[in-house]
């Protein structure tokens, strides 16, 4: 069997990791709605994730040490998930809006 | 027995302090705490002069008791009382007396609203006298000299109601003062030449010598020995205590005080604590010879005193005044027998003079309480009906003063006479022996203006006999003052020498002159002297009756005297203007000195100084106060402001939204970013 994912240079995933965390940035920064933002944040960890996996692939596949790490980052950011989103739904009770620009209680 | 000595002082005290802590209330518990220790003290002391009667080797050998023991540096300073034939006679003469005044004042002061207080001052005095006569130093001497001052002080001035009383007592403190500086100063000089003050060590032999022969150079003075200027120095405290020349203007006017007071602190103890004084002292003022300027400064004086207080005594009026000029008279009497060397005759008058003299003013006092406080003699007369006890007693007294035999007076003062005339002194025997025809003159014309002849005012016509508590002591004093000259009587003298065993006085005390290293002898019976002064006393008593006895006189009548003296009267009965002179030169003086002092004080130098700096140091606080305003209070705010402006600079920054914050966290990476690929 061809190995397809090997074929293709380390760059190229690199590039489209690059170009997942700028778009999750992007969203992080520009959407106002909470929950936008939490998925945007789940944009910059699963390019954190291709990054992980395509270094892994490209540089030492015998150990399982790359795969390991995405892993527990797709854990952390489930737990990430589920606190951010406990946190919206607590804000949203007391303050009925999940519109970020509103939530400015802590400013000088 | 002798070492129970310091028990004699040591009971009034105990008195004192009972009284004034704690029995001041109930005035019956007062008096008898009072009588009780006084009575004990006389017990002991009567039983310590018994045991010193014929020891004559305590003269020289003292019994001592250490009381305290002071470090001075290498050597120690052992004060404590002490025995000798002197302390004895002292013994014999002072608590017997406190011990009938102390009876006395329980009659004289009854319904006093200060009674218990008066019990508990006389009785300090009493440790003040006691205290003084044991004192084996000069320390202690001094101490209980100061106590004795102070309780004078306050005994003059207990009526402090009275003006004149209270004045009286400033007097005496004040004028008793300026001798007793000069008694600290001669105690400074012993001690700096011979590191000690206990008598017996100052009169060792070698001691004395040493005294008498280094000399100190004084400006106006010359050269002085050691031993004549610190006995000068000595008798300068004896001249304030017992009222001597120039010093006695304070005795006169003590007698503003209680007459038991008068008698047992003015006449009969304190003021002859000065004689004491010297008469304890007598080998050093003997050190340097005889003749030197220390002993013919006594004489002098004395002799002076003697003639001077008893010509004033003559004009005055006061039951009670006459009796002190009469008192300043025989203490002069006493300091020329001294002076002369004549040390048994002196203390020998001193003893006897003790006891007539108390008596005497015991015997005015009753006349005073008889006759409803009336003290004016031209207000008296025709007592001796209306008070016969004490008309005989005062006439045994003044029979006494004036040295008519056989009473006390006569033998004392007859001693003294035969001594300045055995040694070639003419001068001192002239001016003493005309002091005694004054003062049997000045007796006589008391005794008649007061006890005979009719009343002259309403009071001494309802005049009345005293209680007991007065009368007994008087008489038994009266009984003293005629027999107690007894034990002086020369040993030649026909019947009576032989019978008393020779003149026992003067071997008990004549063994003290051997500290001197004179050898004791007893002159014999100088006839034309004797029958002199007796012809002199008779006469004199004899004028004074003349004058005063003969023809009565009346109501209102002036004293005949004034008439006989012309214009030399105003200035007797003004004491020779001697208080006036005080007040125009020394207390003007002093008045003067305070005045200007107060200007320096106040408006010339001090006061002006303190304001000068008080306003600089104002000055410079304003100046300092502008600063700290303006500059440093400036920057502290200055900091203050800078932190406000950069606060409020800076607080934009914080706009709570979390995206803005994320922003910068971005932005600031891609920065670091580029400077990260162009570095």
């Amino acid at each position: 069997m061809e190995d397809v994912v090997g074929s293709v240079p380390l760059t190229w995933y690199l590039v489209v990791a690059a170009a997942l965390f700028c778009i999750g940035l992007y969203g992080v920064l520009t959407r106002r709605n909470a929950v936008s933002i939490l998925m945007g944040v789940e944009l910059i960890l699963n390019a954190a994730n291709i990054n992980l996996v395509a270094f892994w692939r490209h540089v030492g596949p015998e150990q399982l040490d790359g795969v390991v790490f995405a892993l527990i980052v797709i854990t952390v950011a489930a737990c990430e998930a589920a606190v951010g989103l406990a946190l919206i739904i607590g804000v949203f009770r007391s303050r009925r809006s999940v519109d970020l620009s509103d939530i400015d209680l802590l400013q000088g | 027995m002798l070492n129970l000595v310091w028990l004699v002082p040591a009971l009034p005290l105990a008195a004192f302090a009972a009284i004034s802590v704690v029995l001041w209330r109930d005035r019956r518990a007062a008096t008898w705490a009072a009588w009780l220790a006084i009575g004990a003290s006389w017990l002991i002391a009567w039983a310590i002069f018994a045991g010193t009667w014929g020891q004559p080797q305590l003269a020289t050998e003292p019994v001592r008791v250490g009381i305290l023991t002071l470090p001075t540096g290498a050597e120690f300073l052992r004060l404590g009382f002490m025995v000798d034939p002197l302390t004895g006679i002292m013994l014999f003469m002072v608590p017997f007396l406190c011990l009938l005044i102390f009876v006395y004042s329980r009659g004289y002061m009854d319904g006093d609203p200060r009674y218990s207080r008066y019990f508990a001052y006389v009785s300090l005095f009493a440790t003040g006298m006691l205290g003084l006569v044991v004192s084996d130093n000069l320390l202690f001497l001094y101490v209980f000299w100061e106590i004795m001052g102070l309780c004078s002080y306050l005994l003059i001035s207990f009526w402090f109601e009275k003006e004149s009383a209270y004045r009286a007592g400033l007097k005496a403190f004040l004028t008793t003062r300026v001798g007793d500086a000069l008694l600290l100063l001669g105690l400074l000089l012993l001690y700096s030449r011979t590191g000690t003050l206990t008598f017996s060590e100052i009169f060792q032999a070698d001691v004395l010598s040493r005294l008498a022969d280094t000399v100190v150079s004084l400006p106006l003075l010359g050269t002085v020995p050691v031993a004549v200027l610190a006995s000068l120095l000595i008798f300068g405290g004896a001249v304030g205590k017992s009222a001597q020349f120039p010093l006695h203007v304070w005795l006169p006017d003590a007698m503003e005080g209680p007459t038991p007071v008068s008698a047992l602190i003015h006449a009969a103890t304190m003021v002859s604590a000065g004689v004491y004084l010297v008469a304890r002292m007598f080998p050093l003022y003997a050190a340097a010879g005889p003749g030197n300027g220390a002993m013919t400064t006594v004489a002098a004086i004395g002799a002076f005193t003697a003639l001077f207080s008893a010509t004033i005594a003559v004009a005055q009026n006061d039951v009670k005044r006459v009796l002190a000029f009469s008192t300043i008279s025989q203490l002069g009497y006493m300091m020329a027998g001294l002076g002369i060397g004549a040390f048994v005759a002196g203390v020998f008058h001193l003893v006897t003079h003790a006891f007539f003299k108390a008596l005497l003013f015991l015997g005015s006092g009753s006349v005073i309480v008889g006759s409803h406080h009336e003290q004016d003699m031209m207000k008296l007369g025709g007592l001796r009906t209306r008070m016969p006890v004490t008309f005989w007693s005062f006439l045994a007294g003044t029979l006494a003063l004036a040295g008519v035999f056989p009473f006390a007076g006569f033998w004392s003062k007859d001693e003294i006479l035969a001594e300045a005339s055995h040694g070639g002194h003419m001068l001192v025997y002239v001016v003493l022996t005309l002091a005694a025809l004054l003062t049997a003159f000045y007796m006589g014309r008391q005794v008649c203006l007061t006890f005979l002849g009719q009343p002259r005012s309403h009071e001494a016509e309802h005049a009345h006999e005293v209680t007991p508590f007065m009368y007994v002591p008087v008489a038994i004093l009266a009984f003293m003052a005629t027999f107690l000259g007894l034990m002086g009587v020369p040993a030649d003298f026909p019947i009576l020498g032989k019978l008393l065993g020779e003149n026992p006085f003067h071997h008990y005390i004549g063994e003290m002159l051997t500290l001197t290293g004179a050898h004791p002898e007893a002159h014999g019976v100088n006839w034309p002297v004797m029958l002199i002064s007796l012809v002199l006393a008779l006469l004199g008593l004899f004028l004074g009756w003349l004058v005063y006895g003969r023809r009565p006189l009346e109501a209102g009548q002036p004293d005949p005297l004034r008439r006989v003296l012309g214009s030399l009267y105003p200035v007797l009965e003004n004491r020779y203007y001697v208080d006036e002179f005080y007040q125009a030169t020394v207390l003007r003086a002093v008045h003067w000195l305070s005045a200007t002092f107060t200007a320096i004080d106040s408006r010339w130098v001090i006061d002006p100084f303190v304001n000068a700096v008080g306003r600089s140091f104002g000055r410079l606080a304003s100046r300092s106060s502008s600063f700290d305003g303006r500059f440093v209070d400036g920057a502290v705010h200055a900091t203050a402001r800078l932190a406000d402006a950069a606060g409020r600079a800076l607080r934009p920054v914080q706009t709570g939204k979390v995206q803005d914050y994320l922003l910068v966290v971005a932005t600031t990476v891609l920065l670091l970013l580029g400077v990260f690929i162009i570095l």
